[in-house]
């Protein structure tokens, strides 16, 4: 005879460790991602930080080539070379510095600084003939000083920074001439192989014009053909051929959608290299399997006594189809696209394959345009040499991670609002 | 006079037969209660009046059924004209997820039955009062029809289906989610809309077919074993099986 106590004891032990087990697996999962995000955002958050050195810029018509005894006009300064403006006053930083050590100050600057140099005195055209503070974008590498991210107690022939630099850096800070703001122009610019005005504006147009053209094409395709599948389609083999097809395509490698876009789209149709255009369509390769599945499962999740109720009242199927099933579908169908698109989001492999991986200093205007995603660029950025770039590669991810949650807050909200309106 | 008469009709389902022979007639503005125990066919029988078995795949119905003598199980048949002539209420209530008044006004809207606004407001109103149904629900038109209880779920249903003043109103087993008091309430309404529609009932309650019918046809495996009045057939049934299942037992 069996003791029931013990036997009862047991399963409630049997109980306990089974809930155990779960709740060690979900401490673990969230403990990773505790983990990741850390590690993303104190890496990356310096990247929406910019560092500025603040110099006295001599506007001496000299240099400028303009006569000093005529004040001149808007195109005089607009035509004008700041090039030796800039020179002569990175000199005047130290009196005593030779022809290499201007050249070495001239590194502390980003490359841009005629142009900022300019802009100054475009919107300042008092300012001629004077000497005025003017903010320049410091060097990636002084940037990374600056953020106490760069290893200054290397030996000086292995950094990219000379000591001398250094000095005049320390100098200006202790002067307060070294200012950090917020980086607009991480937000703003197009890649650039300078660090310091490298931006994410291409690649987030890519992607939201690449996702916007996925959903475009794959939305009404997939829509369309569940509907037909679910609703009209006679269950035959051939349907059930196609079925088996559907879910097939759903688990092939997205790298092989990328091969079909380079060898169709790009080199049967002739659509442009490189463009969100193609991206999208690839893309939406991959979506077009999540959302039919996803499509399926929600109408078939109508309760067929829906469909009575409205074919009963004389509704024809196609009436039964639009006013009542479909709507009631809707929000699983909205819910898989998302994932879907959250998914396409994501994607890599088949961008790089039709060209998105190129070099884009520009920001697209339209899909058409050449243009990267978010998710390349940090292939790309990745992939670089220079500091300034780790941790654009993190701010980048922090930018797709906040994307992709907004699209899941959009449809939670598509969700519940038609939930509300249908229960 | 004759509402349905339907002849020698048999029902397949694949290879399955569930229906076989069945002659009945169904008279006009009577009540007519189709009882027997389950898997009989009387759900089967009552879905070929409205040719509702055609979503079924598998289902063949073969035969003559002629409603006010137009024999409605030909191919040329439309389905669309014939489901406003029949309408059907189900045994569990279906409302749409929708509001109580475009539950209603759903079938007059796709059969252009309204010219105006105002015009289907008013169908709307004379069937939520038909159905006894307007005074409960009238302050509450835009909220949900599934925000209902039971029994006003059934009589909104019944208030959907006479909303496109069909002729034949069909019921299977309408009642059998209710309670008693809802069933009662129903019971009346039955009595009442026979008025004007004549009205096919399935239902397993003997009671409730003595109650409301004028008219009872018994069907056992598929066969119909007996019809005639539903004086007669309580009182003075000519077959010993009808006797049997009458008085409870079998089925
Ligand atoms: N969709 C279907 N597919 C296959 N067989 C069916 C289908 N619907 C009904 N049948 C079969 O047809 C026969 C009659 O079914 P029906 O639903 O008409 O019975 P019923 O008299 O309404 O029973 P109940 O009182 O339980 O509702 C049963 O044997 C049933 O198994
Ligand atoms: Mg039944």
């Amino acid at each position: 005879m069996i003791n029931r106590e013990e036997f009862l004891n047991k399963r409630y032990k049997a109980e306990k460790r089974f809930q155990m087990y779960g709740k060690t697996a979900i401490i673990l999962a969230l403990l990773f991602l505790a983990v990741f995000l850390f590690k993303i955002f104190s890496t990356g958050y310096t990247a929406f930080q910019k560092t500025w050195i603040i110099v006295p810029i001599n506007y001496d018509p000299e240099f400028m080539y303009l006569d000093a005894n005529q004040k001149p006009s808007m195109e005089d300064l607009q035509d004008s070379e700041y090039f030796d403006v800039g020179i002569e006053s990175f000199a005047a930083l130290d009196q005593n510095a030779n022809e290499d050590q201007i050249t070495d100050i001239k590194r502390m600057f980003a490359f841009i600084f005629e142009e900022e140099i300019k802009d100054h005195i475009l919107s300042n055209p008092d300012d001629f003939g004077k000497i005025v503070e003017v903010k320049l974008t410091a060097s990636d590498d002084l940037d990374q000083v600056f953020k106490g991210n760069y290893p200054r107690d290397l030996p000086e022939e292995r950094r990219r920074v000379n000591d001398y630099q250094l000095n005049i850096f320390d100098r200006l800070n202790s002067e307060g001439k070294v200012v950090s703001n917020f980086n607009f122009s991480f937000f703003t610019n197009a890649d650039s192989r300078e660090a310091e005005l490298a931006g994410i504006a291409s690649s987030f147009m890519g992607s939201l014009f690449s996702i916007l053209v996925c959903l475009a094409v794959s939305f009404p395709v997939a829509l369309l053909a569940a509907i037909y599948l679910e609703e009209f389609a006679p269950k035959n083999r051939l349907t059930d051929f196609i079925e088996v097809n559907i879910n097939n395509l759903a688990a092939v490698p997205s790298i092989v959608f990328g091969l079909l876009g380079l060898g169709v789209l790009l080199a049967v149709f002739g659509l442009p290299r490189s463009t969100p255009l193609v991206g999208g369509i690839t893309l939406s390769l991959m979506t077009l399997p999540t959302i039919i599945i996803a499509a399926r499962a929600s109408l078939k999740a109508v309760p067929p006594s829906i469909r009575e109720a409205a074919l009963a009242m004389g509704a024809s199927k196609m009436q039964t189809t639009l006013h009542h099933t479909v709507p009631l579908s809707l929000p699983g169908t909205l819910s898989g696209t998302i994932i879907g698109l959250a998914q396409a989001l994501g994607e890599t492999a088949p961008l790089i394959l039709i060209g998105m991986v190129a070099f884009v200093n520009t920001i697209p205007g339209s899909p058409m345009d050449p243009a990267a995603s978010l998710p390349v660029q940090i292939y790309i950025w990745a992939e670089s040499a220079e500091r300034g770039f780790v941790e654009k590669v993190s701010a980048c991810i922090m930018v797709l991670l906040i994307f992709l949650v907004l699209m899941n807050l959009a449809a939670q909200m598509i969700r519940h609002k038609f939930e509300k309106k249908w229960n | 006079m004759n509402k349905i008469e339907a002849k020698k009709v048999n029902v397949f389902y694949g290879d399955k037969q569930a229906l076989f022979d069945i002659n009945m007639d169904i008279p006009e503005r009577q009540v007519t209660a189709l009882i027997g125990p389950s898997g009989c066919g009387k759900s089967t029988f009552l879905r070929c009046l409205n040719r509702m078995n055609d979503v079924i795949e598998i289902c063949k119905v073969e035969g003559e059924i002629k409603i006010n003598d137009y024999d409605i199980n030909q191919k040329s048949t439309d389905v669309v004209r014939l489901r406003e002539k029949i309408g059907m209420v189900f045994q569990k209530p279906n409302p749409f997820p929708k509001t109580l008044y475009e539950n209603i006004s759903y079938g007059p809207e796709i059969h252009g039955m309204a010219q105006s606004k105002d015009e289907l407001d008013q169908i709307v109103e004379d069937s939520l009062k038909k159905a006894a149904l307007w005074n409960e629900v009238k302050d509450r038109l835009n909220e949900p029809g599934t925000g209902l209880s039971g029994g006003q779920q059934q009589r909104l249903c019944i208030a959907r289906a006479i909303s496109v003043k069909p002729e034949v109103i069909l019921m299977d087993e309408p009642c059998s989610a209710l309670d008693p008091i809802a069933t009662a309430q129903i019971e009346e309404l039955i009595d009442e809309l026979k008025k004007e529609h004549t009205i096919v009932i399935v239902t397993h309650s003997m009671s409730q077919a003595a109650r409301v019918s004028q008219q009872t046809g018994f069907f056992h495996l598929g066969k119909l074993i007996e019809v005639g009045s539903t004086d007669k057939i309580f009182k003075n049934p000519n077959q010993q099986q009808t006797q049997d299942y009458i008085t409870g037992r079998f089925g």
